[in-house]
Order: C-alpha cells, then structure tokens, then sequence
C-alpha cells in the first residue's frame, strides 16, 4: 500500500538534490530528530568456541545530519554495529531504532545506502548497470536512472567509465562505483564500511573533500567506519572510540572543528588536539588485554 | 647456405635411408620381381622412388633456412603428396605391403608433424590470418589421423569386420545419406532434442523449487543421486515397455538421464553468489525474484552452463542406447545394433561419424554461448 508513498518521498529527496547547491555554511544542521538511537543493545554471536560478544551495552544516538565516525581496533565490533543498524544482523540484547522505526522497517523503506567494506560489484554488469542495480530494484524509471547514473559517477570522478567492467578497473576505482552506486538511491542515511581502506592517499582526500561536501549540502546522516585517526578527526562531527573483547563504546568525542573545511585544516591546532584525545581513547581501550 | 635442425626431418631421413636397404615395398613386387614373365599389375611401379625422392627433397629442403611459411609449404606438398601416393597404391593390393611401406608412411608422418610445428610457432599480423591457423593446425591433426588409419588398416590388411578403412566408411556415408538422415531425424530431432530440453528445464525448475523450499532441497537430492547412479542399461528397457517403441521412451531416458545433473549443478549455482553480494540486495529490500533473477541466477550461470554440457553427451548416449531396447525400425541406435549383426561395421561407423559430429556442433554451439553469458567468469575473460 505504501509503495507510492514511498516512490513519493523518494523524488521529494530527490528535489532536494536536484535544487541549485547552496553553500554548505548556510545550511542549517538540526539536531532534533534522531536518525540511529540504540539503548543498551548488545550482540552476541554463537560460534563453536562459545559465544563471542560482539557489542555490549552500546548507547549512542545520532542525529539527522550527523557525521558520525566509528574508530577502534579490529575485531571490536564497528562492522557489527553497522551491519545491525542495516538489519543484517539481529541484536540479542537491548533496543535499536532506525528513523523511529525497527531496522527491519527502515530497510524495507529503504532508509539507507550501505557500502561494503569491499566494492562487491557484479562482474556481469558494467559500472553504470551496477549503479543502475538498486534503481531497477525500487523500480525507478529508466530516463531518471540514466540521469542518477550520470550524476553519481560524475561525483566519484569515474565519468567516461559507465561501460567498463568492474574487473577491468583499479581497486580504488571499484570501491569509488560502490559509493556512487550507494549514492545513486538518494537515501538519507549512509552507512559506509572503510570505503576508503583500499586506496592511496592522495585519492582518500580528494574522496574525503567530495564526501564532505555531499554531506554538507544533502544534509545526509553518515556513520562511517574507519581505522585512520586523522580521517576521522577530518570528516566527523562526532567519533566513537570503541574497545574490544568484548566489543563495547569507550569514548564519544564531539568535534569542535567548523563545518567548513579545508584539508589543510589538519595542520591546526585544534585538529591535532581532538586527533590526540582519540589517540588516548583508542591507547585506553587497549590497555585493558 | 645454413641449415635449421629440427629432428623430424632427420628422422624421416633416417627412415629413407633404412627403407632404402629393403628390395620392394610389397609382397606383390618381390613376386613380380622373382616370376618377370607374369603380368600382374606390381604396385608401386615407378611410384616407389618418386615418393622417396619426394619425401628426402621435403625433409632437406626444411632443413635449409627458408621463410617459415615456405618451409611448411613444402613440407605439406611433401608429406601429403607422399601420404597420397602410398596410399593410391596399396589400393588393390592390401594386406601385402613389407616394412619400408611402413617406413615411408611414418617419413610422411614426421614430415608432417614439422610442418604443424611450423605452422603453429608462426604469428601471423592479421587477424584473419590468426583464425585460420588456429583452425589448420587440429585440421592437419584430424587429416593425418585419417590417413595413418587408411594406409595402416589398408598395408597391413586389417579385416574389413574389425576396422574398415576411413574411406569405404566415407563411401558408405555418401551413399546412404537419406537412411542416416532418417536415423539422425528419429533420435536427434525427436528424442534427444525433447528429452534434452524437457530433461534441463526441469532439473532447472526443480532446483530452484528446491532453493526456495528447503525440505524440497533435503527430499529430492538423495532420490537424485539415487536415481542418477541407476544403470541405464537398467531404466532404458523399463521405459521402453512403458511408454512403447517410439521416441517418447527415448526420450524419458535421456530426461531421466539429464535431470539430476542439472538439478544438483543449479543448486550449487544458485549458492554459488557471495555473502556481501546478498546483502546488498537485502540492503535494498530486494524481495525473492528480484535477487534471483538480478544475482542469483547470473552468478549460477557457469555451473548451469556446465550441467547443460554435461547432458548434451549424456543425452545422445542415453537416446542411441535405448533405442536397443525396442525402437521402430529407424533410428541411429536401432541402426548400429542391427548393422553390427549383419557384420555391416562401414555402416556402424558411419553411424558413430554422424554422432560424433552432430555432438560435436550441439558441444560446440554450447561452448559458444557459454562465452557469451559468462564472459565476466575468470575462467573465460582469463583465456
Ligand atoms: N558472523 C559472525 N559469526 C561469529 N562471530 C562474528 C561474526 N561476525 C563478526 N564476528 C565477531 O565479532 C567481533 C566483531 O567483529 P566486527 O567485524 O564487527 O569487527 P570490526 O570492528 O569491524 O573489525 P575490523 O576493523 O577488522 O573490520 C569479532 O570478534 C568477530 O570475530
Ligand atoms: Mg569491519
């Protein structure tokens, strides 16, 4: 029943894209409405060798147009927390709310893009008919898909790639269509998984510059996993520093940085002050095997 | 002038020279030879110094240093020019040919092995030029293994029951195209094309009823490799009392047959798709079909593809073996069996000719289309 419904609040987020850009410093960054709001919720898995417990008593609650940075050693369940915002994963303890909603009911809404810590892109279709995967799914007509195409592959620098495939393409290249392909949808929260792990530095900042400014004028909300401290620090209004065995959050930091951001801002004090108190958050949780 | 080794042309030399030690080709010359009164046809009157001539002038001549292509058009003209008149005659006189028949046979044969090793290290700029190689090399393989079994079966006077010469099962071929095609018509066309396409499609529907319902998978796999390790030679003539004489039983074989390597390659195909590659389909709330249909099934199609070559060849099997079992009087099964009883083993073979090819073409077309689906598969975009 609520297909049309669905499809109508689709191209109402999709005017918001199409709208001429405004400078990110004018759009306002409510706080009020809390897109992810978990209590208490923990996570155990059953394996051979007795239960591994993946989150434990995780509290956290992000709000619209948040940009939210998950850090922490591996193993310590950032992966998991993701994946049970996404509902790929049942909690076994606790609750968890996606826009007001169970996961399960935000997924079926379509209430997130997810991208995977690798690109997994499908080797039989090409660049374009992988971004175009999730469009056909939700049943977007195809002038507005080859337009969606267009625009996202523009905004990952892969134009001129649309009829490659997936295997003739570099790592970095790969994992730049997954993103495109996350974005293509247009959903309003984006859960990315180490997006840029696999790529060299100068193209992780030129990735990080274009996702910030996405950020800053789709008002998206973003929970982003990442093992690079001055990544986190660069892109994040707040970064949870968290601890493993079991997985649990040990730190929330809040960034003070401003909302416009250079990438020589790395260089300022500031920066380097809150990048030190994750250092110490991250040196604490260790500290405990 | 500088020379080129290569050790087949020596060795076929070599062999020259041995023949040359020996009086006469055949038994008919030593005849001839001993009895000058007697007019008898000798074979190999005059021929037998031309075809040494012709094979020592071919093997030297390759061991100069010529343009690759030169060396291996002589050494083509050589050998099959050799080939040609050996075989042309012991035609007459079979059974009676002494060891430098042999030796000269195997001096073509070497002759011939140089060339394709000639003409496969050759890498031609066009592309067109490539293609043809590609194709002459397996066609000069197919050539000499016609001509060994000709001259051998011929010289040495194999019986016409054990193995006939290639070219009386040619003669037989040409001659009696409207039977065979009759046969070809019965068990190609009507029981292995029906038995094959129903067989696949519901191994194919079977299996993805069984991926979706799980106690479907665990009832039907078992009863699958059960009935797949029945004997043929056991359900043929069950199916054939039946269902009755004509291609409908044929076809119930090969769909028995058929079924169970589809059902059990499609379901390892439908798993075969990874778990992030699903998840992201669960991601978008992609409901059953759409991730069958846009996941599943493509990343399945290399083990389909290999399920459906698997039962092109068990599907002629099974179709030309039940048809022993009872079969209106046409059919390539029904002809082998009775040909064989009448000791008309040229026809046998020529049935066997037929087969061969036509599952040559069905592997073939397959393999084809294979490329074409699964061109993203490792395995084809590597090679
Ligand atoms: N499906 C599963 N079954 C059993 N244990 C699991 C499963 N998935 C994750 N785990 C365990 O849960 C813990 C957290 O894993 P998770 O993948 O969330 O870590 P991570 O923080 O993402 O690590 P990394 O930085 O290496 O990606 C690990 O101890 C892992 O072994
Ligand atoms: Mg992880």
């Amino acid at each position: 029943m609520d297909r049309s419904l669905k499809l109508l609040s689709f191209s109402a987020a999709m005017n918001v894209i199409a709208s001429p850009l405004k400078p990110a410093d004018v759009v306002p960054r409510p706080s009020g409405a809390s897109v992810v709001e978990a209590r208490g919720l923990g996570l155990t898995f059953k394996t051979n060798d007795g239960p591994v417990q993946a989150l434990t008593d995780v509290n956290l609650s992000i709000g619209k147009g948040e940009f939210v940075s998950f850090i922490g050693p591996s193993g310590c369940g950032k992966t998991t927390f993701l994946r049970v915002i996404a509902d790929l994963e049942r909690p076994t303890a606790g609750t968890i709310h996606v826009n007001g909603m169970t996961p399960e009911q935000a997924r079926e809404a379509r209430a997130y893009g997810y991208v995977f810590q690798a690109a997994a892109l499908y080797p039989w279709r090409t660049i374009e008919h992988n971004v175009a995967l999730p469009l056909e799914i939700m049943g977007i007509g195809k002038a507005e898909r080859e337009e969606r195409i267009k625009r996202t592959l523009a905004l990952v620098n892969l134009s001129g790639f649309e009829k490659k495939f997936p295997w003739q393409l570099s790592g970095g290249m790969q994992q730049r269509a997954s993103i495109a392909r996350a974005l293509a949808f247009d959903a309003d929260l984006l859960l990315m998984d180490e997006p840029f792990g696999a790529l060299d530095e100068i193209v992780r900042d030129h990735l990080n510059e274009q996702l910030l400014q996405l950020w800053a004028r789709t008002n998206k909300t973003i929970c982003f996993v990442t093992h690079s401290i001055p990544e986190a620090v660069y892109l994040s209004t707040r970064i949870v520093v968290m601890s493993p065995r079991p997985g649990r959050v040990t730190d929330v930091i809040e960034s003070t940085l401003p909302h416009e951001r250079p990438l020589d801002i790395r260089e300022t004090p500031e920066f380097l002050a809150i990048a030190h108190r994750v250092r110490e958050g991250l040196r604490a949780g260790h500290s405990y095997d | 002038m500088r020379l080129r080794f290569a050790w087949q042309p020596v060795l076929a030399l070599a062999l020259l020279i041995l023949a040359s030690f020996f009086p006469s080709m055949t038994m008919g010359a030593l005849d001839a030879e001993a009895n000058p009164t007697a007019t008898v046809q000798v074979p190999f009157d005059g021929t037998s110094t031309l075809i040494s001539l012709l094979l020592a002038a071919g093997a030297i001549l390759s061991l100069v240093r010529l343009p690759k292509t030169a060396e291996a058009l002589i050494l083509l003209v050589a050998s099959f020019g050799a080939a040609w008149m050996l075989v042309s005659g012991i035609s007459g006189a079979e059974g009676s040919a002494l060891a430098p028949f042999f030796l000269k046979l195997a001096a073509s044969w070497f002759l011939a092995w140089r060339a394709a090793s000639v003409l496969s290290n050759l890498s031609p700029i066009s592309a067109s030029a490539r293609t043809l190689l590609r194709l002459l090399v397996p066609a000069l393989f197919g050539a000499w293994v016609l001509i060994l079994w000709e001259a051998i079966v011929r010289g040495a006077g194999v019986p016409f029951i054990l193995l006939p010469p290639p070219s009386a099962i040619g003669l037989r071929l040409v001659s009696s195209v409207p039977t065979l095609w009759a046969d070809v018509n019965q068990t190609i066309f009507k029981s292995v094309i029906a038995g094959y396409v129903a067989g696949c499609g519901l191994g194919f529907g079977a299996a993805v009823l069984a991926d979706r319902y799980g106690f479907l998978r665990r009832g039907l796999l078992p009863i699958g490799n059960m009935v797949s390790a029945l004997p043929i030679i056991g359900v043929a003539p069950i199916l054939v009392n039946l269902l009755g004489f004509d291609w409908q039983s044929k076809a119930a074989v090969v769909i028995v047959m058929t079924f169970f390597p589809m059902l059990v390659n499609t379901i390892a195909g439908l798993s075969a798709s990874g778990h992030m590659e699903r998840d992201l389909m669960r991601t978008y709330a992609s409901n059953y079909w759409q991730t069958l249909l846009k996941l599943r099934l493509p990343a399945a199609m290399p083990f389909i593809f290999n399920a459906l070559k698997i039962n092109s060849t068990l599907a002629l099997i099974g179709a030309i073996v039940a048809e022993f079992f009872g079969t209106p009087v046409v059919g390539m099964g029904f002809r082998i069996s009775t040909e064989v009883g009448r000791m008309n083993i040229d026809m046998v073979w020529a049935e066997i000719a037929v087969a061969a090819l036509v599952g040559s073409l069905f592997y073939g077309g397959l393999a084809l289309a294979e490329r074409a689906v699964t061109f993203w598969h490792p395995s084809v975009r590597g090679g």
